[in-house]
C-alpha cells in the first residue's frame, strides 16, 4: 500500500512539473505582454517597458524563465512560496489567497447541494425505473447537460433576479397559481412515491391538499413580506424530521431509536425561544461553529443513551435529527432579520443580488451578513447546481440499477428483508462505492470549473486571477490558477484510487 | 468482420447457450453486427428524431447563408448577409409568426434585427455554422489522436504504454476550458480562422478517447481470434486495423459522439469568454455575449442563438445515448411491469375469443 502511494506520487510529480511547463510554455508565447506599452503614447514609454521586462524577466527566454518561476514555486517547501508578480506588480501568492477564499466560498455550498440533490434524485429514479418521473428526469439530466452555463446565468438574473425582487414588492401569488403549483407537487409527489393505484391517489390527493394549505397560509398571513418559521413550523419540521430519519436509517420498529429521534427534537423545541431570545443576540463564528458541534453532540447522547440494543445506530439517527433542527432554527434566526436587510438603504428592496459576492458596506450583524453572502450566492449556486447535478444523478442511478439487479439482492429479499432494508443497507452501500470516486474527482475538478459561472456573476475568484493573467499574457497568476486546480486534480485523483480499494475489499491495489 | 463467428459476440455475457438466451438469440439470430446495431438505434426514438433534427439545424445553416470557409465562397438562398444591415422592420422585433391569422409567415426578419439592423436569422446561421464546423473538427481530430494513441499503447503495452500514458496524463491534468482560452487567444491574436481553432482544440481533447481504446485494445489482443490472426501470418498493423479496431468501434463511436456534444459547449463558452471566434466572424458563443447587455430590450438576440445551442448539443447527446444503447446490449431496456401486463392481457383476449 505505502509503495503504491509513494510510486504514483513520484509519477503525479513528475506528471505535474510537465503539465506546468507545457501551460507555461502556452501562456509565455500566446502573444506579446509589451503590446499595450508599445502601442501607448506615454512619453516614458521606453523606461515603463523596461522596468517591465525586468519585473516579469522578459530578456529571458521562457525555456528558461519556466525555471526561475519553478525555482519560486520551490521554496513553498521551505514556507516561503513566490508565486512571482502580476503585470502590474502585485505578488501573485496574496492574489491567490484571496481569489482561493472567494472561489472556494461560491463552489463549496453548491457542491453540496449538488451531491446531496444528485444522490437523492438518482436513488428514486433507479428505485422508480422507467416510470414517468425516472423519463422525466432522464430528460431533465440530458437538457441539463446541453445547457450553456453562460446562458443559463442570464436567464437567472432575468427571470429569478429582477423578476423575482419585482415580485417580492407586491407578493401575492394568485389563486390559479397556487392551484398549478399545488398539483405539480402532489404529482412530483405521487411519481416519487409510487405504489399501487389506490395509494398513489391518496399520495396525490394529501400531497395536493397539503401545499395548498401552505400556500394558503403564506398569502393569508402575507408571508413573504415577514418570512418566519416560527414556533409552528419548528415543531411541525422537527417532528418530521425525528420520524423521516428515523424510518428511512433504522425503520419505525426500533421503538428505542424512535424514541431517542422524538426526545430530540422534544428537546430542539424547547431550546427554540432561548436561543433566539437570548443566544442569537451575540452570535459570532466561533460561537455559531460551537453551537453546531454542540447539536451533534447532544443529539449523538440523546440517541446513545435511550438507544437499547444498537446505540450507535440510534446516536447516528439523533445525530441527524438534532442537525436539521438545528438547520431550521439557524433559518429562522436568518428571517428574524429579513426585513432589515430588505429595507437597509444599500440592498432597497431587491434582495437577490447578480454580481459579486458582497453587498459594499453593508455592515450589520453575523445574521444580516448571512442573508447577504446568501442572496449573493443563489444565482450562481443554481448555476453550479443545474450543470452538475445532471451527471450525478446519472451516475448515481446506473451505479444502483447496476447494484439492484445483482443476485445478493435477490438473496436479501428472499429472507423476508423489508424494501427499506434491502434498499439503504445492501443496495445504497454497494452502489455507493463507484460514486464516492466519482464525487472525489469532481472535487478535484471544482476550482478550475467555476471560470465561466465567477465570469459572469463577477465574482472576483480564481477564474478572475485567470482570465486576467490570458488578457494581459502575464504567465505568473494563470500559473497559480493552475499549479492550485492542477494540485487539486492529481490529489483527488489518487484519492479517488485510494478511496476505491478501501471501500470495495474485492480491488487490490499493486 | 474479422471475428470468426460474430454471432457468439453479440450477446454480450449471455452465454451461447440457445435455451438461456432464447430471447437475445430469437433477437438477433441471422443479423449481422451491422444489422442488430442499426436496429437497435432505430428503436431509441430520441436518437432517431435527433438525427432528423440534427440534419435539419445543419442543412439549414449551411445552406440558408452558403458556405464560406478557406476561400470557397457559395452563396445561400437568404437575401442576407450576417454583417449586412439592412433597415430595421418594425423597430427589430422578429417577423416570425406562426399562428394563422393576420402576419403568418416568416417575414423579412424571423429572427428579428439587432439595434443596427443585423438580420439575426442570417447571424445565427453563419453562427451555427461556424459552431457546427468547430465541433466536428475537434471530434475528428480528437478522435484520431485518441485513438492512434490509445491503440498504440493498448496494443504494444510496455515501455511505449507507460510513456504515452503518462503523457495523456499530463494533458488530462489541464482542463479543457483552460487550455482552450489560452490556445484560443494566441489563435485570435495571430487573426486566425474559426478552422484553426477547431483543429487546435481537437490536439488537446484526445485524453478521454485514449484511454478507454487502450483498454479495449488491452482487453482485445488477448481473445483467441487475435491469437488465430497472429499464428496465420498476419502483420502488427493488419491485426490492429482488420481485427481489433472493428471490435473497438462502438466504444470508439459513442465516445467521439459525447466528446462532440462537450466540444460545441466548451467552444461556446470560449467564444462567450472572448477567447473564442472573433469578430467580424461569429459563432454561437460569441452572439450571446455581444447581446447579453440588451437582454431587457431585445430578448430574441439572446434566445435564438441559446436555443441552437441546446438543440445541438441535445441532439448530439441524444444520438450518443441511442449509439451506446444499440453498440452495448446489457444496457437493454427491460419490458416494464405495465408493458408486460398489458401484453398477458392481450394474450388472454386472444385466447378467449378463439
Amino acid at each position: 500500500m505505502a509503495s503504491f502511494v509513494f510510486r504514483r506520487l513520484i509519477a503525479a510529480v513528475i506528471v505535474l512539473l510537465a503539465a506546468t511547463f507545457l501551460m507555461y510554455m502556452l501562456v509565455a508565447l500566446s502573444g506579446d505582454p509589451l503590446k499595450e506599452l508599445r502601442e501607448s503614447s506615454a512619453p516614458n514609454k521606453i523606461e515603463l517597458m523596461a522596468s517591465l521586462s525586468q519585473r516579469l524577466d522578459l530578456d529571458v527566454p521562457p525555456f528558461f524563465r519556466y525555471f526561475l518561476w519553478l525555482g519560486g514555486v520551490g521554496q513553498c517547501f521551505v514556507g516561503a512560496c513566490d508565486f512571482g508578480v502580476n503585470v502590474q506588480g502585485l505578488p501573485v501568492v496574496i492574489l491567490l489567497q484571496q481569489a482561493m477564499g472567494s472561489t472556494l466560498q461560491l463552489v463549496t455550498g453548491a457542491q453540496i447541494i449538488a451531491i446531496i440533490v444528485g444522490l437523492i434524485v438518482g436513488i428514486t429514479t433507479a428505485l422508480r425505473q422507467y416510470s414517468g418521473y425516472d423519463y422525466t428526469i432522464t430528460f431533465a439530466s440530458f437538457l441539463f447537460f446541453s445547457l450553456p452555463i453562460f446562458w443559463v446565468a442570464v436567464l437567472l438574473k432575468q427571470y429569478i433576479a429582477i423578476g423575482f425582487n419585482n415580485w417580492l414588492s407586491d407578493p401575492i401569488i394568485g389563486v390559479p397559481i397556487m392551484i398549478g403549483i399545488s398539483i405539480v407537487s402532489g404529482l412530483l409527489w405521487m411519481s416519487l412515491l409510487g405504489g399501487a393505484s389506490r395509494r398513489r391517489w391518496i399520495t396525490l390527493g394529501v400531497a395536493t391538499a397539503s401545499t395548498l394549505a401552505l400556500l394558503a397560509y403564506f398569502e393569508l398571513t402575507d408571508w413573504f413580506t415577514t418570512p418566519s418559521v416560527g414556533i409552528v413550523g419548528v415543531v411541525i419540521t422537527a417532528l418530521a424530521a425525528a420520524l423521516g430519519v428515523t424510518a428511512v436509517s433504522v425503520g419505525l420498529k426500533d421503538k428505542n431509536a424512535v424514541r431517542g429521534a422524538l426526545v430530540t427534537a422534544a428537546v430542539g423545541i424547547a431550546l427554540y425561544y432561548p436561543m433566539t431570545y437570548f443566544v442569537f443576540r451575540s452570535m459570532s463564528l466561533p460561537l455559531f461553529f460551537a453551537l453546531s458541534l454542540g447539536a451533534v453532540v447532544v443529539g449523538g447522547a440523546i440517541g446513545y443513551f435511550l438507544g437499547g440494543r444498537d446505540r450507535w445506530q440510534s446516536a447516528r439517527t439523533s445525530a441527524i435529527v438534532a442537525v436539521i433542527i438545528g438547520v431550521v432554527i439557524v433559518i429562522d434566526g436568518h428571517l428574524l432579520y429579513w426585513n432589515d436587510y430588505v429595507n437597509s438603504s444599500r440592498v432597497n428592496g431587491r434582495p437577490v443580488a447578480t454580481i459579486g459576492s458582497t453587498t459594499p458596506n453593508l455592515g450589520g450583524n453575523f445574521w444580516i451578513q448571512g442573508i447577504d453572502t446568501f442572496t449573493h450566492l443563489l444565482l450562481p449556486t443554481i448555476a453550479i447546481i443545474l450543470i452538475s447535478f445532471a451527471s450525478l444523478t446519472r451516475y448515481t442511478r446506473a451505479s444502483m440499477l447496476e447494484v439492484m439487479n445483482q443476485d445478493f439482492i435477490r438473496t436479501a429479499r428472499s429472507k423476508g428483508l423489508t424494501q427499506r432494508t434491502v434498499v439503504v443497507r445492501h443496495a445504497l452501500r454497494n452502489a455507493l462505492i463507484p460514486i464516492a470516486t466519482v464525487i472525489a474527482l469532481e472535487i478535484g475538478a471544482l476550482i478550475g470549473g467555476a471560470v465561466i459561472t465567477e465570469s459572469v456573476f463577477g465574482w472576483s475568484g480564481m477564474g478572475r486571477l485567470f482570465q486576467n493573467g490570458i488578457d494581459h499574457v502575464d504567465p505568473n497568476p494563470v500559473m497559480a490558477f493552475f499549479v492550485v486546480t492542477g494540485l487539486l486534480a492529481v490529489i483527488f485523483n489518487l484519492l479517488a484510487d485510494l478511496l476505491y480499494a478501501s471501500l470495495d475489499p474485492r480491488i487490490r491495489v499493486s | 468482420m474479422s471475428d470468426p463467428n460474430p454471432s457468439l459476440q453479440v450477446p454480450l455475457g449471455a452465454g451461447n447457450q440457445l435455451d438461456e438466451s432464447s430471447i437475445e438469440q430469437r433477437e438477433t439470430i441471422g443479423l449481422s453486427q451491422g444489422q442488430i446495431v442499426r436496429k437497435r438505434f432505430f428503436h431509441h426514438k430520441g436518437a432517431v428524431v435527433s438525427i432528423f433534427v440534427l440534419a435539419f439545424v445543419i442543412v439549414l445553416a449551411f445552406s440558408s447563408v452558403g458556405i464560406h470557409v478557406w476561400g470557397l465562397n457559395t452563396p445561400g438562398w437568404w437575401p442576407w448577409h450576417w454583417n449586412a444591415t439592412p433597415p430595421l422592420v418594425n423597430r427589430g422585433i422578429p417577423t416570425l409568426n406562426l399562428i394563422p391569422g393576420p402576419g403568418f409567415g416568416i417575414g423579412p426578419h424571423p429572427f428579428g434585427q439587432d439595434e443596427i439592423g443585423k438580420d439575426i436569422f442570417a447571424l445565427v446561421m453563419r453562427g451555427t455554422q461556424q459552431s457546427i464546423m468547430i465541433m466536428l473538427l475537434v471530434g475528428l481530430v480528437g478522435t484520431g489522436i485518441g485513438v492512434l494513441i490509445g491503440a498504440l499503447a493498448g496494443f504494444y503495452r510496455g515501455i511505449g504504454d507507460a510513456i504515452l500514458m503518462r503523457f495523456t496524463d499530463v494533458i488530462i491534468t489541464i482542463p479543457f476550458i483552460v487550455v482552450g482560452a489560452v490556445i484560443g487567444r494566441s489563435i485570435g491574436a495571430a487573426g486566425l480562422g474559426a478552422a484553426v481553432l477547431g483543429l487546435a482544440l481537437g490536439l488537446f481533447a484526445w485524453t478521454g478517447l485514449a484511454r478507454l481504446v487502450r483498454g479495449e485494445f488491452l482487453s482485445l489482443r488477448e481473445r483467441e481470434f487475435i491469437d488465430a490472426a497472429r499464428v496465420s501470418g498476419a502483420s502488427d498493423a493488419r491485426i490492429i486495423f482488420k481485427h481489433i479496431l472493428p471490435n473497438a468501434v462502438g466504444v470508439i463511436i459513442v465516445s467521439a459522439t459525447l466528446l462532440m456534444a462537450g466540444a460545441i459547449l466548451a467552444e461556446t463558452a470560449l467564444s462567450f469568454l472572448g477567447y473564442g471566434v472573433r469578430n467580424p466572424d461569429t459563432s454561437l458563443g460569441l452572439i450571446v455575449a455581444q447581446n447579453v447587455a440588451a437582454f431587457a430590450t431585445r430578448p430574441w438576440l439572446f434566445w435564438w442563438p441559446g436555443i441552437f445551442i441546446i438543440v445541438i448539443a441535445l441532439t448530439v447527446n441524444f444520438i450518443g445515448d441511442g449509439l451506446r444503447d444499440a453498440f452495448d446490449p446489457r444496457q437493454k431496456k427491460m419490458p416494464s411491469a405495465k408493458t408486460l401486463s398489458k401484453a398477458d392481457a392481450r394474450r388472454v383476449r386472444a385466447a378467449s375469443t378463439v
